[in-house]
C-alpha cells in the first residue's frame, strides 16, 4: 500500500490561489455590467468555471492526488451537462 | 495469527477513505446539480422576469460572502498543510478561523433573508402572489431553495470541521493520520464550489 | 485502550458470539454477511406485503365494475405497491443481499471498506420503509398518486403525501451509500493479483450499478423535497399557475427513475452472468464483452428517461432524441442474452434449480426486452402508453428479470450462506408453479393494452372480463409457487442435508471458503497468480 506523501503545498502558495479567486470574483462582477444579451450567463459562468477549476485542482488537491480521481470528477461533469443538454432538447424546440 | 483484529479497526486507508468523500461529493453535485437544471430552464424561459428579480438582491452582501467562503476555503486548506508540517497550533487557529468566516456568512444570510422577508418576498407570500409576475414568483422560489439548501451544508459542514477540530486537539487527527481533516476540507470545499456558481446565478443577472 | 480479541477462524458466521448477545449480536453488526440477511428478512417481509397488495387489485380486476373496492382504494393500493416494490424491494434487492454477502468473499476480502457504514444503510432502509409505513397508517388518507408522484396531482392530493416522499428520499439515500461503499471496495480491496479484469462479473455488475446508484439518486432526491416544499411553502417550480412545469417534474424523476431501472437488472444479469458458466461447467463466453455491456448500459441508460414521457407535450426534437437512444440502449442487452447461450453451447449442462431460474429468466427477460422495444419506438407508444401493455412490460422485465434473477441467486448461494442444501423436488415444483403462475398472470396484459384497456383503473369495459379473469387466476398460481418456494427455503435452514463447500463446482473465490463462511471469510487472503480468475474450467 503506498503511503502517499504527496508534496505539502505552502501557506503562500494557497494565498496566490485566493488572490486569483477573488481576482476573478471581480471580473466576473465586471463583465456582468456589460450588456451581452442572451450571452450574459456564459460571460459570469466562464470566471465560475475558472475559479472551480481553482479550487478543485488546488485546494482539492486534484492536481497531486491519483488520476483516477480526476478522471472521476471529469466523467460526473460529463454526465452533468448531457443531462442539462438533453433536457434543453425539449424546451429549446417547443 | 496474532495480530488478527477486530476488522473494524483492522486498516486505516486513507486512500480510500479519501475516495469515499469524493463519492459523497459526486452525489451532492448532482443533488444540487437537479436545481441548477431547474434554474436554468426557468431563467431560459422567463429570462425579463429573472433579470428582475436579480436586482432585487443586495450585490454587495453576495459579493461580501463569496470572498468570505473563498478565503475560508484557503484556511481550511492550509491547516491541512500546517497538520502535516505537525503544527498542532496553527492547525487549530487556521480551523477556528474558518468556523468563524462561516459563522459570518450565515448571519449575513440570516440578514439577508430577514430583509427580504419583512418586504413580504418569500415562497407562498401573498405580495408575492398578488404583484409578482411567474418569472419572479420562480426567481425567488429558487432562490430561497438554493442559498437555503446550501445554508443547510454549510451548517453540516461546520460540524464535521468541529469534529476535525476535536480530533486535532486530541491529538488523534496527525500527520500520520490525517483522513478526518482532509476529507472534511474536502467536504468544506464542495460547499464552497456551489456558492461559486450561485453567486453569478442570482446576483449577477443585469 | 482494551485488548483487541481476536476472531477465531473456525466459527461460522451463523454461530459467532461477540460483543452482543442474542439479537444485538445481528442488529449491531458490521459483519456484511450479517447485515445481508438482515436485508434478506426484512425486504421477504415487505416483499410478502407487496405481494398481498398485489393480489388485492388483481382480485379487483377479476370482473368489471366494483369488485372488493372503490377507485379510492384502488388509487391508494397501486401506489403502495408499487412504492415498496420499486423503493424497497427492486432497488435495493440483489445488492444488499447478495451484494453485501458475495462481494467483499468473491474479491477476496474480509469485509467491505466501511463495514460500520454498510450497517448504518440497513438502518436508514429501514427508518426509509418505516416512513413509508407510517404514511399508510396515519393521516389524511393513504397516498394516490402513484408511485412516480406525479405534479401537479402530488401536491394537491388531500392524502397523506409527505411522509411517503420523505420516506422515498431515506431509501434512496440508503442505496447511495451502498453504492458508495461497493465502488470504494472494488478500487481498494481486491485480493492481490486480482486485476480489475480477473474480478468475477458478479462484482462487475455492482460496480456498473454503484455508479448509477450514486450519480442518479439525488436527482430524485432533489425532486422529491421539491414536492414537499411544493405543498407546504407553494414555491411554484411545477406549479402552472405559478409558471412552474410540471412536464419538468417527469424529467427530473425520470433523470433518476430510468437509471433506477438498470440499478435493478445490473445486478441480477451479474448473477446469470454468475451461474450459467457454473451449470454448463465452461467459461463465459466473452468475458470482456459482458463487462463493455454493462458499462455501457450504466452509461447509455442515462440519456434514455424521455420515453417514458414520449405523451407529455415534450419537443419532436426531444421525442425523437430519446427513441434513438432508447434502441442503442436495448444492444447491449442482447449481447449480454447472446454471451450467456453461447456459454451453455457444447458446455456440460447442470440442470439444477438454480440453472431453471437462469434460463427462465432468459425467456421472461427478452419478453420484456422486445415489448420494451414497441415502446421505445415512437408511433406505437402513442398507442400503449398508460395501458396495460406498459404494466406487462415492466413486469416481464422487472419482476421476471430481477425476481428471476433474485430466486435463482438464492438458489445458487443458499447453500454457501446457511451450510445446508434445500430440498431441490419441492424447489423445482415451486419454480413450476411460479413460472406458469407469472406468464399467465401477466401475458394476458399484453393483449389488454393492445385492445385499449388503460392501467390504473379499478373498473374496465366488459370485453376486457375474460383475459382479466385469466390474469388473476395466474396469480393465484404464481402466488401458490411462492409459498411453496419460500417454505422450502426456510424449513431447509434448519432441516436440509449439510451442505458441502463446492456443491455446484463453481469457480470463483465464494466456492473456496467453508459452507457457511466464519467471521472473516478467510483464513489468509487468497492471491492470484498469472494462470487464475473466474470462470476457469
Amino acid at each position: 500500500m503506498e503511503k502517499e506523501k504527496h508534496h505539502i503545498v505552502s501557506y503562500k502558495f494557497y494565498f496566490f490561489i485566493l488572490i486569483a479567486l477573488v481576482t476573478f470574483t471581480f471580473m466576473s462582477i465586471g463583465i456582468t455590467r456589460i450588456n451581452l444579451g442572451g450571452y450574459s450567463v456564459l460571460g459570469a459562468m466562464i470566471f465560475s468555471v475558472l475559479k472551480s477549476l481553482l479550487v478543485l485542482t488546488f485546494f482539492m488537491h486534484l492536481k497531486f492526488d491519483q488520476p483516477i480521481i480526476r478522471i472521476m470528477v471529469g466523467f460526473v461533469c460529463l454526465v452533468f451537462f448531457a443531462l442539462i443538454f438533453i433536457t434543453f432538447l425539449d424546451y429549446y424546440y417547443r | 495469527m496474532e495480530q488478527i483484529i477486530q476488522h473494524s479497526e483492522a486498516h486505516y486507508d486513507p486512500e480510500g477513505a479519501k475516495l469515499g468523500m469524493w463519492l459523497f461529493i459526486f452525489t451532492e453535485l448532482l443533488l444540487f446539480g437537479g436545481l441548477f437544471i431547474v434554474y436554468s430552464i426557468y431563467r431560459f424561459r422567463n429570462p425579463e422576469a429573472f433579470r428582475l428579480g436579480g436586482e432585487e438582491l443586495n450585490l454587495t452582501i453576495g459579493a461580501i460572502n463569496t470572498i468570505i467562503l473563498l478565503v475560508s476555503s484557503m484556511t481550511i486548506a492550509m491547516s491541512t498543510s500546517a497538520l502535516q508540517l505537525k503544527n498542532k497550533r496553527l492547525t487549530i487557529v487556521l480551523i477556528t478561523i474558518t468556523l468563524l468566516l462561516a459563522t459570518v456568512f450565515l448571519i449575513n444570510k440570516y440578514f439577508e433573508w430577514g430583509l427580504k422577508i419583512k418586504h413580504g418576498i418569500y415562497p407562498g407570500s401573498a405580495h408575492m402572489l398578488n404583484d409578482f409576475s411567474q418569472g419572479e414568483i420562480l426567481f425567488f422560489g429558487l432562490y430561497f431553495v438554493m442559498t437555503g439548501l446550501h445554508a443547510l451544508h454549510i451548517i453540516i459542514g461546520m460540524i464535521v470541521i468541529l469534529a476535525a477540530l476535536y480530533k486535532v486537539q486530541k491529538g488523534t487527527v496527525n500527520a500520520d493520520r490525517p483522513s478526518l481533516l482532509d476529507n472534511a476540507g474536502l467536504y468544506w470545499h464542495l460547499v464552497d464550489l456551489i456558492w461559486i456558481f450561485l453567486f453569478p446565478l442570482f446576483y449577477l443577472i443585469h | 485502550m482494551q485488548t483487541a480479541v481476536p476472531i477465531p477462524h473456525n466459527v461460522s458466521y451463523l454461530d459467532y458470539k461477540g460483543k452482543y448477545k442474542g439479537i444485538f449480536g445481528w442488529i449491531f453488526s458490521t459483519d456484511h454477511k450479517r447485515i445481508a440477511l438482515l436485508y434478506l428478512f426484512s425486504m421477504m417481509t415487505l416483499f410478502l406485503i407487496g405481494v398481498a397488495l398485489g393480489l388485492a387489485m388483481k382480485l379487483e380486476l377479476i370482473a368489471p365494475g366494483r369488485t372488493i373496492m372503490g377507485p379510492q382504494s384502488y388509487n391508494a393500493l397501486f401506489t403502495v405497491h408499487g412504492v415498496i416494490m420499486i423503493f424497497m424491494i427492486v432497488i435495493p434487492g440483489l445488492p444488499a443481499v447478495f451484494g453485501n454477502f458475495m462481494l467483499p468473499i468473491m474479491i477476496g476480502a474480509k469485509d467491505v471498506a466501511f463495514p460500520k457504514l454498510n450497517l448504518l444503510s440497513w438502518y436508514v432502509y429501514i427508518t426509509g420503509a418505516l416512513l413509508v409505513i407510517a404514511s399508510v397508517l396515519f393521516g389524511n388518507g393513504i397516498p394516490d398518486t402513484g408511485w412516480t408522484f406525479y405534479a401537479p396531482y402530488s401536491f394537491r392530493t388531500g392524502t397523506n403525501l409527505l411522509p411517503a416522499i420523505f420516506g422515498a428520499f431515506v431509501l434512496g439515500f440508503a442505496s447511495i451509500l451502498t453504492g458508495l461503499n461497493f465502488i470504494v471496495t472494488i478500487h481498494r480491496m481486491r485480493a492481490p493479483g486480482m486485476t480489475w479484469f480477473k474480478m468475477p462479473l458478479f462484482p462487475w455488475a455492482l460496480y456498473g450499478t454503484a455508479w448509477i446508484q450514486l450519480l442518479a439518486t439525488p436527482v430524485v432526491g432533489i425532486t422529491l423535497v421539491l414536492v414537499a416544499l411544493e405543498r407546504i411553502f407553494g414555491i411554484g417550480v411545477f406549479d402552472p399557475a405559478l409558471g412552474g412545469d410540471p412536464v419538468l417534474y417527469q424529467h427530473l424523476f425520470w433523470i433518476y427513475s430510468h437509471p433506477a431501472v438498470y440499478v435493478m437488472i445490473l445486478p441480477a444479469m451479474g448473477a446469470i452472468s454468475e451461474i450459467i458458466p457454473t451449470f454448463s461447467q465452461k467459461h463465459i463466453f466473452g468475458y470482456k464483452a459482458i463487462i463493455a455491456s454493462t458499462l455501457a448500459i450504466a452509461f447509455v441508460g442515462y440519456f434514455v428517461w424521455g420515453h417514458h414521457m414520449f405523451t407529455s407535450g415534450m419537443s419532436g426534437t426531444a421525442q425523437y432524441t430519446f427513441s434513438i437512444l432508447t434502441f442503442i440502449v436495448a444492444i447491449p442487452s442482447a449481447i449480454k442474452v447472446f454471451n450467456w447461450i453461447s456459454t451453455m453451447h457444447k458446455g456440460s449442462i447442470n440442470p439444477d434449480i438454480p440453472f431453471l431460474w437462469a434460463v427462465s429468466f432468459i425467456f421472461v427477460f427478452m419478453i420484456g426486452g422486445f415489448s420494451g422495444l414497441v415502446l421505445g419506438a415512437l408511433a406505437t407508444n402513442v398507442y400503449v402508453h398508460d395501458t396495460a401493455f406498459v404494466v406487462a412490460h415492466f413486469h416481464f422485465i422487472v419482476f421476471g428479470g430481477v425476481g428471476f434473477a433474485f430466486f435463482g441467486a438464492i438458489h445458487y448461494w443458499y447453500p454457501k450462506m446457511f451450510g445446508r442444501m434445500y430440498d431441490k423436488a419441492w424447489a423445482k415444483i415451486g419454480w413450476a408453479f411460479f413460472f406458469v403462475g407469472f406468464l399467465t398472470l401477466y401475458s394476458p396484459m399484453f393483449y389488454l393494452g393492445m385492445m385499449g384497456m388503460p392501467r390504473r383503473y379499478y373498473d374496465y369495459l366488459p370485453e376486457f372480463h375474460a383475459a382479466n379473469i385469466l390474469s388473476t387466476l395466474g396469480s393465484w398460481v404464481m402466488a401458490f409457487g411462492l409459498i411453496i418456494i419460500i417454505i422450502n427455503l426456510f424449513r431447509s435452514a434448519k432441516n436440509g442435508a449439510i451442505a458441502p463447500m463446492n456443491p455446484w463446482n463453481g469457480k470463483t473465490l465464494e466456492w473456496t471458503v467453508p459452507s457457511p463462511p466464519p467471521v472473516e471469510n478467510f483464513d489468509e487472503i487468497p492471491v492470484y497468480g498469472e494462470k487464475d480468475g473466474p470462470y476457469v474450467y
